[in-house]
């Protein structure tokens, strides 16, 4: 299994995001430019060019047809994912932290930070099927809290969307109303990550506080946790398996008064329901920022602090099943 | 007032001479009063009974009291002054300006036979009470000198005697059960952020088993006792022993600020260090030592003074401040610590200075008890300029005899190392080259079990090679010196006899070149070795087989910070403290290097093994058990072969029902992903099934560019 090794951005990675067919490969870093791959054999199509901050997120939809990216730089842009052309701006007062499309991609929501005197916000936007009549007018603002949000995921057929962030809290918000149904405080720290399992039954989220936790997606009911011994800065669930992939190690603030060694920048496979640890994967010589499963479960990518990405194809042997 | 008229007569007791006009309005007492005999669950500080007395500033430090002088008529009066003056001048200090006064009665016109005498610095009047107090002036007046702080002490000394309640007998528990672990398993103690927790070693089962666990249980740092009895717990307050299966408390010694403590090696007694930073730049920094009774609690003796008079020699650090411990201890008879120029000899159990004076020794800078008998290795530095050689000399007590000595010449410095065993003493002497620029080193050993106490040299077969480590095998007569320049030294193996033949005599048995490591742990067993290589060499271990002569395993615990084997060489423990931020935890090895299991603690402190106790059988019968070994390790082996199947049982059942947890959750959501699943078929549609994408192999031609050429013939 010799990982592919991605040298496309220059500064450290923000998040991985896979196509829903897995073909495609979204990266978004600190620097500039979003950039798409080819997720089997890692050559680069192109970069969406037009942000001028770090890109701190992205979603793309389910037709792989429009990409959509937020930045710091108060700015979110929808993109025709084919040409790289920039077909609308939203634009904020505070960098954009967290984005995602609904289900059926009607709509998008889009998470701004607390900045200067500016509250943070989710907004939730309607996505025009022309792009032409595309308006940054919000058809629901949730309010209500003061840290800023990191990951934003409709569930519940688009009527809760879930939101989680630097207090640590998890929320589900009811879109229609704009209320909180419910909330959890799952973390002592900042959660960096929350991914859902592929048929939406739960979800992981990764904390600096350096606990995984597999939540119930509808009661926030904590079903499984892990200690990784560091900061856990992303957490994926196999598509195929009961595995949790887990990405994060030493701050970067911290990383240069240790050696690579010390940091643990693995990428660590942990068994979903022993919560016991499988494997790991070298090769980050920083924290690992992002991580996603391919939607088939063959590849995985992890993205780091270093600026690479590292695209890792399974072996046979691990496809069949023989390490469960 | 209207607003005073409120309250009510206990109220208004409570604000009595306070200004009127409080807002008293919207404000009911009853709200803020604490009901009595309610700590509304705040548990108070001060709950653990009686503690120490804080001694307050009150500015009389300096103030002593001086009683028992005769009762005199004015004509005399200044003439006794003179006298009681005189007899203080002899404790070298200065009586500050205006400050004696010898009180008069004014009925009487004669003096109240008492004084106060007020010096410069609390140190100036200690010292007048060590000297003056006890003066004998004459047959019926013999001074007896207080502190003036302490006369609320005395005060409160009841009149008329009453005896102490005999307080009722309460049995101990057996400090000894985890000795009589079926398995054979050894403890530890552990401290991390706020905890500490004492494991069984579980090594069949790969896991460490909880014994006992408290928050909070010491405020630095915690120590075994010698044969692991006790565990000392060191506080603000003082130091406190526990012990027995519940670990209740043993005993309290109150020594406030207590930095240090120590065993005696037969651990019935126990040191504990306090220092004292001066309060001003021209005094001294002062240190208490206590040295208690570990069975009855009592306190033995003390001994007080200033640094400068302890951190001597090798008790004191390049910095001049002390180097721990400072008393050693000579097989549970002598202890004895360096002063200057001498070494002050005190026996047990009583704790009095041998002969009641100090052992004169010019120049002594180090020096070490025998592990096994009253034998006393003490290292004098060059006097005269040079022109008395620097000595080694060993001395046998109580009759302080010098059983052997040895000068050396152009001595930069020397280390002893006792056998543990007492059987041979090596002492590392650096010598000064002849330019006296550079040192060179070689090794005196003395073989102190044989007659007249014969001596060899050994030099390395590079002389200037520097010592990284030098240590003796336990039970055995070899050593191992770690030794070399550069980053990676070489390791070398020495026994002091022939091995077969049992000659005497040093044999070099092997040398490994270019180990990266810079301390050497033998196994409590000889035999085996772990070399480390701490700090700067990212924690590489090294599992070395002393009689195979090779390396059995080499591995790496990063960063690891400490190594220590476990009483019976059977584990090694290796950890990484809190220095470093990341990965603090534990390592537990087998001897042979194969890692056993590992538990990560943030904010890791401490790893301290349970010492055991002396092993009672006699060297016949060890040697009988160690004849008929395959026996009883074919039990052992069983009963370790049943304990892992049994493990694994509780594995694979722990897993089946973690399993079901997780599918009877599952369940519980079924009718939600049937909701679910409805209601994408109706949002998506279509685009629902589109999914699953088939991969079809297109071939495309494409022509990049034609060009024609003329090729001529």
């Amino acid at each position: 299994m010799r990982p592919y090794l991605l040298k496309g951005h220059e500064r450290p990675l923000t998040q991985l995001k896979y196509n829903r067919e897995g073909d495609l490969l979204f990266s978004c870093a600190k620097d500039h430019h979003p950039t798409l791959w080819f997720s089997e054999d890692g050559a680069r199509i192109g970069t969406y060019i037009g942000h001028n901050g770090a890109v701190n997120t992205c979603d793309v939809s389910m037709d792989s047809t429009r990409l959509l990216t937020g930045s710091s730089d108060s700015s979110a842009k929808l993109w025709e994912v084919e040409t790289g052309r920039n077909v609308f701006t939203f634009k904020y007062k505070a960098p954009c932290r967290a984005v995602s499309f609904s289900i059926d991609e009607q709509l998008a929501a889009l998470s701004t930070d607390p900045f200067m005197t500016t509250t943070p916000v989710i907004n939730i936007v309607r996505i025009s099927e022309d792009p032409s009549e595309q308006s940054d007018e919000p058809v629901q603002r949730l309010t209500g809290f003061s840290k800023k949000i990191n990951r934003v995921t409709f569930t519940d057929l688009n009527t809760v969307l879930i939101s989680a962030g630097e207090d640590g809290i998890v929320r589900r918000w009811d879109v229609e109303t704009g209320k909180v149904k419910e909330e959890a405080q799952l973390h002592d720290k900042e959660i960096r990550d929350m991914q859902l399992y592929m048929d939406g039954t739960h979800m992981v989220t990764a904390s600096v506080d350096k606990m995984v936790k597999l939540v119930d997606t509808q009661t926030l009911e904590v079903l499984k946790s892990f200690n990784t011994d560091r900061p856990a800065n992303a957490a994926a669930l196999s598509p195929i398996f009961d595995q949790v992939l887990i990405g994060g190690g030493q701050d970067a603030a911290d990383v240069t008064t240790t050696s690579d060694r010390a940091g643990g920048f693995q990428s660590r496979f942990i068994h979903k329901i022993f919560m016991e640890e499988i494997g790991s994967v070298r090769g980050h010589f920083g924290p690992i920022n992002a991580v996603a499963f391919r939607p088939d479960g063959r590849s995985f990518a992890t993205g780091g602090e270093d600026g690479y990405i590292r695209i890792n194809h399974f072996d046979n042997d691990y496809l069949s099943g023989r390490f469960l | 007032m209207a607003t005073a008229m409120l309250l009510r007569p206990e109220e208004e007791r409570m604000f009595e001479g306070q200004p009127k006009g409080f807002p008293f309005e919207g404000f009911h007492m009853e709200d803020v009063m604490l009901p009595e005999d309610d700590d509304m669950d705040i548990p108070s500080d001060d709950d653990e009974e009686d503690e120490e007395e804080i001694q307050t500033e009150t500015g009389f430090g300096s103030v002593v009291v001086v009683d028992n002088l005769p009762q005199v008529p004015p004509e005399k009066y200044e003439k006794l002054s003179g006298v009681v003056k005189k007899v203080i001048s002899q404790a070298n200090v200065v009586i500050r300006d205006g400050g004696f006064y010898m009180p008069v009665d004014e009925e009487t016109k004669l003096s109240k036979g008492y004084a106060f005498v007020e010096f410069n610095s609390p140190e100036e009047a200690l010292a007048v009470r060590q000297v003056v107090n006890g003066f004998k002036l004459d047959k019926s007046h013999t001074f007896a000198v207080n502190m003036f702080d302490e006369i609320d002490k005395y005060m409160r000394i009841p009149d008329v005697y009453e005896p102490p309640e005999d307080k009722e007998f309460q049995p101990t528990e057996n400090l000894w059960t985890w000795m009589m672990d079926k398995r054979g398993r050894d403890q530890f103690v552990v401290r991390y952020a706020d905890e500490c927790e004492v494991h069984w070693n579980d090594a069949q089962r790969a896991q460490a088993e909880e014994v006992y666990k408290r928050s909070f249980w010491t405020e630095s740092f915690v120590v075994w006792s010698p044969h692991g009895s006790y565990l000392a717990t060191v506080h603000r307050q003082g130091v406190a022993i526990w012990g027995g299966p519940s670990f209740s408390r043993l005993h309290r010694f109150s020594h406030p600020n207590v930095r240090l403590v120590e065993f005696s090696p037969d651990e019935k007694c126990i040191i504990s260090y306090s220092s004292r930073e001066p309060s001003n730049p021209n005094e001294k920094a002062g240190l208490l030592l206590n040295v208690y009774d570990c069975a009855t609690g009592q306190r033995l003796r003390s001994f007080e003074g200033s640094i400068d008079d302890y951190a001597v020699g090798s008790a004191a650090t390049s910095d001049g401040s002390l180097k721990w411990p400072i008393f050693k201890w000579a097989a549970n008879t002598f202890i004895a610590r360096l002063g200057k120029g001498s070494i002050s000899v005190y026996e047990l159990p009583d704790m009095v200075l041998l002969d009641k004076k100090s052992l004169k020794l010019e120049g002594v800078q180090d020096f070490a008890w025998s592990p096994s008998q009253p034998i006393l290795c003490a290292y004098q530095t060059e006097q005269a300029g040079g022109n008395l050689p620097a000595r080694i000399s060993l001395i046998s007590f109580p009759e302080k005899r010098e059983l052997r000595q040895k000068n050396l010449f152009s001595v930069s410095d020397v280390r002893l190392f006792w056998h543990p065993q007492g059987d041979y003493l090596a002492v590392q002497v650096d010598r000064f080259t002849k330019t006296r620029k550079s040192t060179f080193t070689a090794f005196e050993l003395f073989s102190v079990k044989e007659r007249d106490i014969p001596m060899e040299v050994l030099e390395l077969p590079n002389r200037n090679d520097k010592i990284v480590d030098f240590q003796w095998e336990p039970r055995g007569s070899r050593f191992a010196v770690l030794h070399g320049e550069g980053p990676r030294p070489n390791l070398s193996l020495y026994a002091m006899r022939d091995m077969k033949t049992s000659a005497r005599g040093v044999q070099h048995i092997t040398t490994q070149a270019g180990k990266q490591a810079n301390c050497i742990h033998w196994s409590p067993q000889g035999k085996f070795l772990v070399l480390g290589g701490l700090k700067a060499m990212n924690g590489q271990l090294e599992f070395f087989s002393a009689d195979d002569g090779e390396v059995m395993n080499a591995a790496e615990h990063f960063m690891c910070t400490n190594i220590e084997w476990d009483p019976t060489g059977r584990y090694v423990a290796t950890s990484v403290t809190s220095i470093h931020q990341m990965e603090n935890g534990f390592n537990i090895w087998l001897f042979n290097g194969t890692l056993l299991y590992r538990v990560l603690k943030d904010q890791f402190f401490q790893f301290s093994w349970r010492p055991r106790a002396p092993t009672l059988l006699s060297k016949e019968q060890e040697a009988d058990v160690v004849k008929r070994l395959k026996e009883f390790s074919k039990r052992y082996d069983e009963e370790d072969s049943k304990i892992l199947e049994e493990t694994d049982v509780a594995i694979v059942a722990e897993r089946q029902r973690m399993m079901e947890e997780w599918k009877e959750w599952y369940d519980t959501k079924r009718e939600w992903l049937e909701w679910h699943t409805q209601g994408l078929q109706q949002l998506l549609g279509d685009r629902q099934d589109q999914g699953g994408f088939k991969l079809e192999e297109v071939e495309t031609e494409m022509t990049i560019s034609t060009a024609e050429e003329v090729i001529k013939p």
